[in-house]
């Protein structure tokens, strides 16, 4: 039964990270590909190291398992966010089929300034940084 | 925070008492340190909101394995076949997270399930642009990220 349950995982966790590749190949623009890379291969590295833990079944070798889960699950979304977050800002061109932009028309480049669109009269004034452009 | 403390005494009391130093009995002294915490509750002020919080954190674990599976087969499905079926589009989600924590975990955990990005927070601290890969049913995908928000919430407050 064990024996099954680590191989279905070890299986799942190599297939996931296989398709975090192919979606790196295939998929059309950065974001996108943030997607694919990110996600499918945090949750393939945590079902590997699920089965890992699992096979071995001894303290040290669970809790090194588990601490990586736990950094993979800290770093992966933070590493993502910055990526996308850089390649959007310096202007890398979304996909052909993408049908939404909300944060465009809200982000000034000159200032770097992001607004909400959902400014009061109260904080609608901003005061001047020093990275502003005089 | 007190009461996480306590039952993490109470399980390594368990475990130096019965002298069994393994990971599984670690486990069960846990489960007897929450039960005896869960009894005395009423009497200790400081404990106040702490057994309530331990199943509101597992059913939220369970809501996120459940979110993160289905999410991945949706995208797994639109990578392996030919045509796109995705419609990415970048949205604006008003935040209710108000402390700098609470916006890094709601923005963590939405960049974690799959087909959501969060890309950045607005000057003001209102708004979340997330990029999202499947903006078919907008409404659904929005009441979902507030559902996942409000979970997540739920876990601090």
């Amino acid at each position: 039964m064990i024996e099954f349950i680590k191989g279905t995982f070890i299986i799942a966790g190599a297939l996931l990270m296989l398709l975090a590749s192919l979606g790196i190949l295939r998929l059309p623009d950065l974001l996108t590909r943030m997607h694919a890379t990110t996600k499918a291969a945090a949750l393939g590295v945590i079902l590997i190291m699920l089965a890992v833990a699992m096979h071995f079944a001894e303290v040290g070798v669970t809790a090194r398992a588990v601490a990586i889960i736990i950094f993979i699950l800290m770093t992966a979304p933070v590493a993502a966010h910055v990526i996308g977050r850089a390649g959007y800002f310096v202007g890398s061109k979304l996909w052909s089929g993408t049908v939404k932009d909300e944060l465009r028309p809200n982000y000034d480049p000159l200032t770097h300034e992001l607004k909400s669109g959902r400014e009061t009269e109260a904080n609608a004034r901003r005061e001047p940084k020093e990275s502003d452009p005089s | 925070m007190t009461g996480a403390i306590w039952n993490l005494l109470l399980a390594l009391a368990w475990v130096v008492l019965s002298g069994d130093f393994t990971g599984i009995n670690l486990m069960v002294g846990l489960v007897f340190g929450y039960i005896a915490l869960v009894l005395i509750e009423p009497q200790v002020e400081s404990l106040q909101g702490y057994p309530a919080r331990i199943p509101r954190i597992l059913r939220f674990i369970g809501f996120f394995i459940k979110e993160l599976l289905l999410a991945n087969l949706k995208v797994a499905f639109d990578i392996l076949t030919p045509p796109w079926h995705m419609k990415p589009g970048v949205i604006a989600m008003p935040l209710e997270a108000r402390t700098e924590l609470e916006i890094t975990m709601v923005a963590n955990l939405i960049s974690l399930t799959p087909g959501t990005l969060s890309l950045d927070v607005s000057d003001d601290r209102k708004v979340l642009y997330i990029h999202a890969m499947f903006l078919d049913d907008e409404e659904e995908l929005r009441h979902n990220l507030k559902e996942m928000e409000y979970r997540a919430l739920e876990l601090f407050r």
